[in-house]
């Protein structure tokens, strides 16, 4: 049962990979806007034995750091300035100016303060995916009910401790969703990093397979990165249904 | 302090705990509220009130009539700004477990299961990991909610979701309960079923409640007196003593003494309630 409803949810991806075929190969379109899809998957092989998974692995190294210290100091930053309004006052008018910014201009900013190694991508990814946690942290701690807080405060909790058995967890659905955004941003910003200047990663092979004219190379790297950032969203997804599942 | 948490140890089996005796004493309390746009708005003026210990009194009257806001003072959840309230002769000062409260939506922790909601108030007090079972347990059986002990409050009916705040706060042996309309959100069987049980264990054991409530009927059958409030701003209308000889019961209930007492309350509630809406209107 389970395997046909999966495979029948596979469906329009199968006809999309025929269609793909099909147009590439009656030279609907040129091969090189669109190599056909059986090159690319052929291209996948031979990317496979020539380092596809040590770029993807650098990559996913620098996203994983950048994105989780953004996560922790997000969600510690975003709750603490609901709950001390002077460090409300002293971070708001920060990131009030950095949210409207696309985070890709910085890139040659950290470049230059930085270098060109693996601290400026991940000081680039840092700054991007912290706003919505931050965001999200603050403006769920700021929500909370007051009568959670009150319950807690008769039942002899103390204020330190309110923060992190009552308002955390109150505030865990939407720190959560922040999160899954902060999630999409990092890969984003991960490969705009690479495809501007890096010396290897999954956004550095596809820009150099591109420059040297293996487009059916180029295709099956950006579908490498793809089909990693949806696993990594599906998988996040369950773990946030796991987290949540007092929920009805 | 200390010498009655040493001696509320129950044994093993037993978690009968002993409380702190509490009478309550309010003088000249009087609340504004200020909200940032708009005129201030006095909600209390000049509220004198002693209440006994273990005695049940209810506090009645129209909407907006402050009632709550009274409550929400006893239990030291606002500063407050005029007047004294005091439990055993020391200021209230903040809230503490000492005055257990119940809302009216429960205010459960929706994270938790019934049993570690329970277990919440608990865990703050200096009693061991199987004592805390105990004690959890001994209130889920008290309030019927055994077999539900691992649901989360998403999974129980507004009534079960009332018993699990009740077994949370009588958990934690409070000296004074306090109740904020507490079966104002149920239905009305459930509300009646949860009066009659309500009635039962503080027959069981005895402590003060302060239950805020705008139901008459409720209030004459679960208090030994009901304390009626006038329109905003509220301050004390009348007292009227509500106990009958041989404690409440469902004959007693059914009486035309109980009957007529109901009445004479509705009557000073209507007073207020028309007097509030024709403020309202003005």
């Amino acid at each position: 049962m389970l395997v046909t409803r999966f495979l029948w949810r596979l469906t329009p991806l199968l006809l999309l990979a025929v269609a793909w075929e099909a147009i590439s190969r009656f030279g609907l379109v040129s091969e090189f806007a669109l190599p056909p899809f059986t090159d690319v998957i052929s291209a996948f092989a031979r990317l496979n034995e020539e380092g596809l998974w040590t770029h993807t692995a650098q990559s996913l190294y620098r996203g994983t750091i950048g994105f989780l210290c953004a996560v922790f100091i997000g969600i510690l930053a975003g709750i603490l300035m609901a709950w001390y309004r002077p460090l409300h006052i002293l971070l708001n008018p920060l990131l009030r100016c950095l949210y409207p910014m696309p985070k890709s201009a910085l890139i040659p900013l950290t470049i230059m303060w930085i270098g060109l190694g693996d601290p400026s991508k991940i000081t680039l990814i840092f700054i991007g995916c912290l706003l919505p946690v931050v965001l999200s942290a603050f403006n769920a701690a700021r929500g909370v009910d007051h009568i959670l807080l009150w319950s807690a405060r008769s039942l002899g909790a103390s204020e330190k401790r309110i923060l992190w058995e009552v308002v955390l967890p109150a505030a865990l659905p939407e720190i959560l969703s922040g999160i899954r955004i902060a999630l999409a941003l990092a890969f984003i910003l991960l490969v705009s990093g690479e495809l501007i200047i890096a010396n290897n990663g999954i956004g550095y092979l596809i820009d150099l397979l591109g420059e040297g004219g293996d487009y059916s190379g180029m295709f099956a790297g950006v579908a490498t990165i793809s089909v990693v950032g949806f696993l990594a969203d599906r998988g996040y997804v369950m773990l946030t249904n796991r987290l949540l599942s007092w929920r009805e | 302090m200390t010498a009655t948490n040493e001696a509320k140890r129950p044994g093993p089996g037993k978690v009968a705990r002993s409380r702190e005796a509490a009478g309550i004493s309010i003088a000249n309390v009087c609340h504004e509220y200020r909200p940032a746009k708009g005129r201030p708005v006095v909600a209390l003026n000049n509220i004198d009130l002693e209440i006994n210990d273990r005695e049940f009194v209810a506090v009645l009257g129209p909407s907006g009539c402050g009632k709550s806001t009274l409550l929400y003072l006893l239990g030291g959840f606002m500063p407050l700004q005029q007047g004294r309230i005091s439990v055993n002769n020391n200021d209230v000062a903040g809230p503490g477990p000492d005055r257990g409260i119940v809302f009216q939506n429960f205010a459960l922790f929706p994270w938790k299961t019934a049993r570690e909601n329970i277990l919440y108030g608990l865990e703050k007090q200096r009693i061991s990991k199987q004592e805390r079972f105990d004690i959890a347990q001994h209130y889920i059986d008290l309030v019927h909610l055994t077999g539900f002990e691992d649901s989360y409050p998403s999974q129980l009916s507004g009534g079960m979701k009332q018993r699990v705040a009740i077994a949370r706060t009588l958990a934690i042996s409070p000296g004074i309960l306090l109740m904020d309309e507490p079966f104002g959100a149920l239905d009305a069987q459930t509300r009646s079923i949860m009066q009659e049980e309500l009635l039962a264990i503080w027959s069981g054991s005895p402590t003060t409640v302060v239950f805020v409530t705008h139901d008459v009927r409720e209030a004459v059958l679960l208090a030994d007196r009901v304390v009626v409030m006038t329109a905003r701003p509220g301050r004390v209308k009348q007292i009227i003593d509500t106990r009958f000889d041989g404690g409440m019961n469902a004959e007693i209930a059914k009486s035309s003494a109980f009957l007529d007492r109901v009445d004479v309350i509705w009557d000073l509630v209507r007073e207020e309630a028309i007097a509030a809406e024709s403020a309202e209107a003005s």
